[in-house]
């Protein structure tokens, strides 16, 4: 298929007819569809239907019974919902900290033009081919007190190191966030690899001739030119902090108690383990929300403000 | 109905001559040792008749079972049976009419006169109709003492709670676990259940349990009952395990005293060579009340749209009731069957005095039958977490279950 683009003003003949908006590109149009049905009828119908039932009384199968704000009320009174909420933003916080600032030193590091770069890039990256479920098992025997970690630095001769997070619910999150940074740092590193090579190689000879050192380079200059990188980054982060739910399931599946449950957790739980679709749809509506509200703003501010300037 | 009761027929003959043979998914989540083991007497009688037995187990337990068998069986692609407990768990889905009516089969082989007690068809009727078959009993209400580990302390094995906690301390100090518990939900919130029963009576238990009275849960019997929970909560530290068998384990090998389970465990001792009376005691009603609840696992059938499967279905369903299939699978499990008038070759101590319970008629419903998932959940939910926070008060525990049982469906 041939595409043949005229452009508006360029008519045969003298003839100037201005072709409607809607139907300019048509090829990639309909080429489009698929994604545009899928956009509209899944993900948004998806979510209204969600919204929709979440006021209803719903059991094992959603049934339109009216219950009002009955489903949010029980929510927002439930303790392991509370706990959920505040695992996540736990978690979410140095998760989001943890992984930018490691994975750009790591591509900072790289980017020194050290030898076997190309073996450590593969080894950081490596574990993001692991699945959640792999990842959270891995490290579920490694935290293990009487095989892992522990048991190899008191055979070592320190007898009463103790390191056992995962059956400590004080500590339970940081067990859980070792194995996150674990999987995710590869993947923003490379990203902040490519950010860093992007940068023009003048700037670097620039700042040299200025007398500035190298640190502060990366932290004055660097880091602000890289801004798309970062905003790149955060978003994959923030998708994999709000979804986290394998990992915990893999891991801890919650416990010790209810000590390191998130809210996907809670949802899944409640819709199939407890049988109550009300409920379960009520807490992913809240998710919905917290995920906009942290969103709108940003959009706003990053999208919003470039029209103008 | 008439329909398929000729089907039944047909299907039957038509197995006699092992032609026309029917692939069967079955879903089940017994995948410990002893389970394991239990289920192929299912699927050995199966593959006799002729047909295919598809085995389709799901390591976890029933809480990461049921979820997946739940979604397939709503997504339009059911498995052709599936296991549930006893009970509430798939009174929904039968209101939806996903379920198969199998009134049929159970009137032909008489099922409302076999099957003892009667509460377990009642677990399976809706509306006057039958859609599952009871396969075996279950009861909770059973503590485990290694007697190896009491002989170490130098201590009497204890007959009743009071005496286990007596001789606590003697255990702990020759450094042997008292109560071995695993780290998930179901089986803290069971032993719970199992405690209450014991220690607050049957009088009290009913009022929660069957009445959803949430002022009984206030009261002195169950101030008792939360008291002594938080005992057990300090008995089990120092053994950290997640699934109930790592747990039963620990009482084989000697590492921990004692463990409240259901009777499921015995099958783990059995597998592991253990004879009751002499490696290992058992306490139905943890020596104070000797009632039992009458759970277990019943089997479900998916409406599929194709008379040749159903046919299969019915079949299978008489299949599992009858004599020969219950003494083998019961016997595996160490479980109870479901009908009286089978006789179970061997059984030792413990089967026998569960036996002699249930012919007395010492037999209470069980949780999955009296409340619903969402409560049961609710209430696991709360006892875990009190189980694994030191600093949570008995009184506070007892105070958020009362406000569960009120809000009880």
């Amino acid at each position: 298929m041939t595409i043949t683009q005229t452009r508006p003003g360029e008519g045969q003949g003298g003839a100037v007819r201005r072709p409607s908006r809607l139907f300019r590109n048509m090829s990639a149009k309909v080429a489009m569809l698929p994604l545009i049905f899928t956009a509209v009828v899944i993900f948004l119908g998806g979510t209204l239907w969600t919204v929709l039932y979440s006021f209803t009384g719903s059991g094992l199968l959603p049934r339109l019974e009216w219950v009002g704000l009955e489903q949010y009320e029980r929510l927002w009174g439930t303790r392991k919902w509370i706990v959920s909420i505040q695992n996540l933003a736990l978690f979410g916080f140095f998760s989001l900290i943890g992984t930018l600032v490691i994975g750009f030193i790591l591509a900072a590091l790289l980017d020194r033009k050290i030898r076997g770069e190309a073996v450590f890039r593969s080894i950081f990256l490596y574990p993001f081919a692991l699945s959640f479920i792999v990842t959270g098992l891995v490290w579920q025997w490694i935290l293990n007190p009487e095989f892992g970690l522990q048991s190899v630095v008191r055979e070592l001769g320190w007898s009463t190191f103790t390191f056992d997070p995962l059956n400590n619910p004080s500590i339970v999150m940081y067990g859980l966030l070792i194995a996150g940074l674990w999987q995710g740092t590869g993947l923003i590193m490379c990203i902040m690899l490519a950010g860093l090579r992007g940068i023009d190689e003048d700037i670097w000879k620039a700042a040299r001739v200025d007398g500035i050192g190298t640190v502060k380079t990366y932290v004055r200059i660097i880091i602000p030119m890289m801004r798309p990188v970062f905003v790149t980054a955060l978003v994959l982060i923030a998708a994999g902090i709000v979804k986290l739910y394998d990992l915990v399931v893999a891991q801890t599946s919650g416990g010790p108690g209810i000590s390191s449950e998130v809210p996907a957790k809670y949802v899944m739980n409640t819709m199939f383990g407890g049988q109550n679709l009300g409920q379960g749809f009520a807490a992913s509506t809240m998710m919905l929300v917290m995920v906009v509200i942290i969103l709108i703003p940003w959009a706003y501010l990053e999208f919003g403000g470039k029209k103008n300037g | 109905m008439k329909l398929s009761t000729k089907l039944l027929s047909a299907t039957a003959i038509c197995a006699a001559g092992s032609a026309g043979a029917v692939d069967l998914e079955v879903m089940h989540w017994w995948t410990s040792g002893g389970e394991a083991a239990a289920v192929t007497k299912f699927a050995d009688a199966w593959t006799a008749t002729g047909n295919t037995w598809v085995d389709g187990a799901i390591a976890g337990g029933g809480d990461t079972a049921r979820p997946i068998m739940v979604s397939r069986i709503i997504g339009g692609d059911p498995p052709a049976a599936f296991q549930f407990n006893h009970g509430r768990q798939a009174e929904e889905l039968i209101e939806a009419g996903l379920i198969l009516d199998i009134t049929d089969v159970a009137e032909a082989e008489g099922w409302a006169d076999i099957v003892s007690p009667t509460s377990l068809m009642d677990s399976c009727t809706y509306d006057g109709r039958v859609f599952c078959v009871p396969v075996n009993i279950h009861s909770w209400q059973w503590m485990w003492l290694s007697n190896a580990a009491y002989e170490t302390a130098g201590v009497p094995v204890p007959t009743n709670w009071a005496e286990f906690m007596e001789t606590a301390p003697a255990i702990r100090e020759a450094g042997i676990v008292p109560l071995a518990m695993g780290g998930q939900p179901w089986q803290q919130n069971g032993a719970f259940g199992v405690m209450a029963l014991a220690l607050a009576g049957e009088e009290a238990w009913r009022a929660v349990n069957v009445d959803k009275n949430s002022e009984i849960v206030m009261g002195p019997e169950y101030t008792a009952v939360f008291e002594a929970f938080g005992e057990a909560r300090e008995l089990s530290n120092g053994l950290s395990v997640q699934d109930w068998n790592q747990a039963t384990a620990a009482v084989i090998e000697d590492t921990a005293a004692a463990q409240i389970m259901g009777d499921w465990a015995q099958g783990e001792f059995a597998l592991a060579g253990e004879v009751a009376g002499t490696d290992y005691s058992c306490l139905p009603g943890l020596g104070d009340v000797a009632l039992l609840d009458t759970g277990g696992d019943a089997f479900f059938f998916p409406v599929i749209d194709d008379p040749e499967v159903q046919a299969a279905q019915k079949e299978l369903a008489a299949l599992l009731l009858s004599p020969e299939v219950q003494v083998a699978f019961n016997s595996a499990k160490g479980s109870l069957p479901v009908r009286p008038d089978v006789d179970l070759t061997t059984v030792n101590e413990c089967t026998q005095k569960g036996l002699d319970l249930l012919a007395a008629g010492a037999t209470v419903p069980a949780g999955t039958q009296l409340l619903s998932p969402d409560t049961t959940t609710q209430a696991n939910d709360l006892i875990t977490e009190f189980w694994s926070t030191p600093a949570m008060t008995p009184a506070e525990a007892q105070e958020r279950y009362a406000a569960i049982i009120a809000d009880a469906d």
